[in-house]
């Protein structure tokens, strides 16, 4: 598109596929990098400006609308806002007594948030690929920067670091329920002591190990590899408009195919981590024997 | 693509996000729902319990309806039996009523008739005595002969 012009296709991709990242360049010093490279030699200590802009920005949305909401909530004949919220929450209720069998007041909620946040997050892959990259562009041009070099990610979930981020929070949470629940000796034996009894404790470990470690990674890869995919297909979908009408037709075609088969996806795995954590909290909160 | 601080700002932000969450939007919307179940299980129950009022209530209406119809049956039929009695009562009133009436017009034919002939024995007598003046050209004195007179119209 636009961009695409004065690009090479892998230059366009390498460009959508770059995060806003923020950090210390040890030679430009601090600022925004300028390209991948950049980024990359900017270590640990930067941040990608555009993850936890719109990720907050949508956790934020989805919190406001939903505060809104719950400050004026009636058990008598709701609302149209207050229906939908019902439903979501019914919904996600209804997930949590079917796979959570202990009591845990904050189960509820937190698969609540990460299914509207997630959900909100994947959502920003059916925006045109170009759209706010564009126009931010753009806006940085008119502040004197190269456009070619202002990068910008819309969705958050395409970054590993926002899935990695809430997988390994869950994570967090699955060792501190199964310490608490089981003590430190009783999560200890859960890892060594079975499933081979205590002869085969190297073993188990192992075993044990990497179910436990396998969670956070699984959680967050699933997440994170699906909507990377789709937002690559919707980049790779995006070069076909440079190349005459009749790939530009098609492009359009296949880019209405994708983003409907995309709504279910998006949906999916929403659904998916918000049931997984539930999962995993579960397998916490139960003692094994 | 690669790891950085922003795995860090991600984590917190979303443990804000979920505190938040479960401090001011889980726990209202959650009453609401259970209280509006609440209600709604209350209204069932009412239902149920009008329901089955209702069909006590026509159970009584009908037997209600019945006990009336009974009443009203006995009311027609002893305003049925009075209607006759009276109906009796005036025509055995009435033939008494007759006979006395009767009774009394023959009472009255007889004073009547008795008077009549009163009366012309009366005029008989006097017819005679003028009659046997005529005769005798004579006075007669009437009341010397007035034994033979009487006897004279008793015979009439």
């Amino acid at each position: 598109m636009a961009s695409s012009e004065m690009m090479t296709s892998q230059e366009y991709i390498q460009h959508h596929l770059t995060n806003l990242t923020f950090g210390l360049h040890p030679e430009h010093g601090l600022g925004f990098a300028h390209s991948s490279a950049d980024a990359a030699e900017m270590g640990f200590w930067a941040i990608n400006v555009d993850t936890v802009f719109f990720s907050i920005l949508l956790g934020g949305l989805f919190l406001w609308f939903f505060k809104g909401v719950a400050e004026k909530v009636s058990a008598g004949v709701p609302g149209a806002a207050q229906n939908f919220v019902e439903w979501i929450v019914d919904f996600v209720e209804d997930n949590v007594r079917g796979s959570f069998s202990g009591k845990n007041a904050m189960v509820a909620p937190l698969a609540l948030t990460i299914f509207a946040w997630v959900f909100l997050m994947n959502l920003m892959d059916l925006l045109p690929v170009d759209l706010i990259p564009y126009l931010f562009g753009q806006l940085m041009a008119t502040f004197g920067a190269e456009p070619h070099h202002v990068f910008l990610k819309v969705v958050p979930t395409t970054d590993p670091n926002a899935t990695f981020g809430m997988a390994l929070t869950v994570f967090f949470l699955v060792l501190f329920y199964s310490i608490k629940i089981k003590g430190v000796g009783g999560f200890l034996g859960e890892l060594t002591l079975q499933p081979f009894g205590k002869w085969g404790m190297p073993a188990n470990l192992i075993l044990e190990g990497i179910s436990l470690l396998s969670k956070p990674v699984s959680l967050a890869l699933r997440l994170f590899g699906n909507m990377y995919a789709g937002e690559m297909i919707f980049i790779l979908i995006a070069l076909l408009y440079g190349g005459g009408i009749v790939l530009a037709g098609t492009a359009g075609l296949l880019q209405f195919v994708w983003a409907v088969f995309h709504i279910l996806i998006i949906t999916l795995q929403a659904f998916i981590f918000m049931v997984l954590t539930i999962v995993y909290l579960d397998m916490a909160h139960q003692e094994h024997h | 693509m690669n790891i950085n601080l922003t795995l860090f700002a991600q984590m917190v932000t979303f443990a804000v996000f979920v505190g938040f969450c479960m401090k001011y939007i889980w726990p209202p919307i959650v009453n609401a729902l259970a209280e509006r179940k609440a209600k709604i299980a209350e209204g069932l129950a009412a239902a149920e319990r009008g329901h089955q009022e209702q069909a006590l209530g026509e159970q009584r209406a009908l037997d209600l309806m019945k006990e009336a119809k009974t009443q009203a049956a006995d009311i027609v039929g002893q305003a049925q039996k009075r209607a006759t009695d009276i109906v009796e009562e005036a025509k055995s009133d009435a033939r008494v009523e007759g006979e006395r009436l009767v009774a009394a017009a023959q009472a009255e034919i007889e004073r009547e008739t008795n008077r009549a002939r009163e009366d012309l024995r009366e005029r008989v007598a006097s017819l005679a005595m003028l009659a046997a003046e005529k005769i005798l050209q004579k006075e007669i004195n009437v009341d010397t002969h007035r034994s033979i007179v009487d006897e004279f119209a008793k015979q009439l």
